[in-house]
């Protein structure tokens, strides 16, 4: 494997549960050193995704590779360098959290488990909670624990699943910053997230609605290739606006963001029009930038896009 | 291919410490494990320690002497029957046994006294509803002798010869309903497989769906542990608490309930390593089958059910039709029973109790197969 070639390489994924496609022909390539975000609504199919990539689900069709080993005849390999952190928390509750970690770097056969517990311990700041049950701590300190479970066996790929769900702003920090150290080691990571202000730290992202991918790439990539064109309109009482000017023509969307709209439409002349005829002593019109959240709104919109 | 991708010593031992620490943390459910024996003595133990009186009997009498008026005296006397009806027409007496309105009924046939003084040894007929035959067993046991001693006074003087053997009397047992005639000894030791079962295929079949319930099970199955370490890393743990209980009601047969012990203890120990294993086999592949933890209980259940009342233990194996005697050859309490009794109250050694060691491995082997099987490697 040369440091070019991907890390998660996969042509055609599928997988249903009896009826329910959740997910349709996937196909994704995450390179070395990547974050990879991994964007859509609930049940659009992302756990079932990365799942498969650990090998806890069986895709029904398609092919691919993770680390360069086959995503069906190699599951044990990729299973000893990859780690992964269930969207549900996975660790005992009733173990310490020393204890956990323990378990763990015996089940990977490390060479010095005590050590490595130490450290990993250590790194991630666990040290005080060390004899403390799992069950006990709180959501941030839960997440921190099971990404130092995955991390105990240095993998090179972290299936990270809503990782930051249900955490405080100042542990997701953390949590990221902890990612940014772990990405500029050489370690790639795929994470699927909810937050905005996430997807937009992540080097692509991808877009995944019903199982379907709508979009992927750099934010860049992602916002250029939506055709969005965004103003935004300030004023007082401006949400009362939104309903008349989803009317309008040119309008495709109206998102509220604090005190503000974000009014988008396809055509930047019909969209210039539509807002002309706003009272100008009360808002203030200004044409911005569609961002990240514009656009998947727009995609959850209108998924088959125009 | 290397070893470890089989099987790793590493690995396996992680999960038995991890068991370990899980089971030192659930106290109620190792509390209620040491319970269950103890509880189950208690309750089995008064059926086995009382030593039941004054039983209802009804007397059909065809003879008006003297010694029939003794016979009846010295029963009432012994403290062990009551007679409650004096003069019972034979219909009378079945319709009364047959009801359990009686545990007994004597039969005294006419002419009794006179062909006692001619020394033609008449014939007695005592019948017990034997159903439970721990409440009639001492009492049965006490009549014999019961009936010499109260005739040896009325046959004095020139009647005297006849107090010599053979008796006087021929008394006839007939303990009906229950043609094997358990002891009260073979509860014990039947107890002891009885509540093995109980405990270990439930604890067992909790293992796995509790993974399962408490999302642990997608952490496990993202290792590289496999599926026969999870096994017997569970498995080893719960053996241990299965000697525990066999402990237990050991010590309380022996010195609360006074069960004799004739057989090799250590032998019992070690051919009990299998009967463990069998069932928490058992509980493993029910854990493998079940969705959540009430269906493993209910399988557990549907499991016990059939162990206790098709093994022998709670009704005599030969008393059973031959359908539920083939289902009962099939379970391992019922080998077990036959082991245990075997040992304890026979002495038997190895050799004898062989023909029952085999179908518990064979057991065994079949529960392990079908578990390991569908233990699923992914959460599909
Ligand atoms: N084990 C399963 N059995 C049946 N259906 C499932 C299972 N796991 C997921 N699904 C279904 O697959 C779809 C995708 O779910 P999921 O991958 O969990 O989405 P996400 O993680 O994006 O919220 C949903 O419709 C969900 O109901
Ligand atoms: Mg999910």
């Amino acid at each position: 494997m040369t440091p070019s070639e991907p890390i998660i390489d996969v042509r055609e994924l599928t997988k249903a549960f009896g009826n329910n496609i959740a997910v349709n022909r996937l196909s994704l390539r995450v390179r070395p050193g990547e974050i990879y975000g991994f964007l859509g609504p609930n049940g659009s199919g992302k756990t079932t995704f990365i799942r498969m990539l650990c090998g806890l689900l069986r895709p029904d069709s398609g092919e691919g590779t993770c680390l360069g080993y086959d995503l069906f005849k190699e599951a044990e390999r990729i299973r000893l360098q990859s780690g992964y952190l269930a969207q549900r928390f996975s660790l005992y509750e009733d173990l310490s959290v020393r204890e956990n970690l323990r378990f763990m770097a015996r089940i990977y056969r490390l060479p010095t488990v005590k050590e490595t517990v130490d450290e990993t311990m250590e790194r991630l700041g666990l040290g005080r909670f060390a004899d403390q049950l799992a069950g006990t701590l709180s959501g941030g300190w839960k997440q921190r624990l099971a990404l130092a479970a995955c991390l105990l066996h240095k993998p090179r790929l972290l299936l990270l699943d809503e990782p930051t769900a249900g955490v405080d702003p100042k542990a997701r920090r953390d949590f990221w910053d902890q990612i940014y150290h772990l990405t500029a080691e050489g370690v790639t990571a795929l994470i699927s997230t909810h937050y905005m202000d996430e997807a937009e730290r992540c080097h692509r992202v991808a877009y995944l609605a019903y199982g379907h991918l709508l979009t992927s790439g750099t934010a860049a990539e992602v916002i250029r290739g939506a055709g969005l064109f965004t103003w935004t309109v300030t004023g007082e009482n401006v949400h009362r606006l939104s309903d008349e000017l989803k009317g309008r023509d040119g309008v495709l969307q109206v998102v509220p963001f604090g005190h503000t709209l974000h009014v988008s439409g396809r055509d930047p002349d019909l969209l210039a029009a539509a807002l002309s005829g706003l009272d100008p002593t009360r808002f203030r019109c200004e044409e911005g930038e569609a961002g990240l959240e514009d656009v998947f709104i727009s995609l959850m919109q209108n998924p088959g896009g125009d | 291919m290397e070893w470890s991708r089989v099987f790793s010593f590493r690995r396996f031992g992680a999960i038995v410490a991890k068991e370990f620490v899980q089971m030192r943390r659930d106290r109620v459910t190792f509390a209620i494990m040491v319970a269950i024996p103890i509880v189950q003595m208690v309750v089995f133990g008064y059926a086995i320690n009382s030593d039941p009186k004054h039983l209802p009997t009804a007397v059909v009498s065809a003879d008006h002497s003297p010694f029939s008026r003794t016979l009846v005296a010295a029963m009432q006397n012994s403290g062990y029957f009551r007679v409650v009806n004096a003069a019972a027409t034979e219909t009378e007496a079945a319709m009364l046994l047959e009801e359990g309105e009686v545990q007994f009924v004597l039969n005294i046939p006419e002419d009794f006294g006179r062909r006692l003084v001619r020394g033609d040894r008449p014939a007695l007929l005592l019948t017990a509803d034997a159903t439970d035959p721990a409440a009639t067993s001492n009492a049965l046991g006490a009549s014999r002798l019961l009936v010499e001693a109260a005739l040896a006074r009325d046959l004095s003087g020139p009647l005297a010869h006849l107090r010599s053997s053979p008796p006087p009397v021929s008394l006839i047992l007939h303990p009906s309903y229950n043609p094997e005639g358990i002891t009260q000894y073979n509860i014990v030791p039947g107890l002891m497989g009885v509540v093995l079962t109980m405990t270990l295929v439930i604890i067992t079949g909790l293992a796995i769906t509790r993974e399962r319930e408490r999302g642990t099970m997608e952490n496990l199955l993202a290792t590289p542990v496999k599926p026969f370490e999870v096994m017997m890393g569970k498995i080893i743990p719960y053996i241990l608490v299965g000697y525990l209980q066999m402990g237990l009601i050991i010590l309380a047969g022996r010195y609360l309930f006074k069960v004799p012990m004739i057989g090799h203890l250590g032998l019992l120990l070690l051919v009990s390593l299998l009967f463990i294993a069998a069932n928490l086999g058992v509980g493993l592949t029910f854990s493998t089958l079940a969705r959540n933890q009430l269906q493993a209980v209910q399988m557990a259940f549907f499991f016990f059910l059939p162990s206790i009342l098709l093994s022998g233990f709670m009704f005599p194996f030969r008393g059973m039709p031959v359908w539920a005697q083939t289902i009962g050859e099939v379970l391992p309490l019922t080998h077990f029973l036959r082991i245990v009794r075997g040992i304890l109250l026979k002495g038997n050694g190895l050799r004898q109790i062989l023909p029952n060691l085999w179908p518990i491995a064979l057991f065994l082997l079949v529960a392990l197969t079908i578990g390991l099987t569908r233990y699923r490697r992914t959460l599909d």
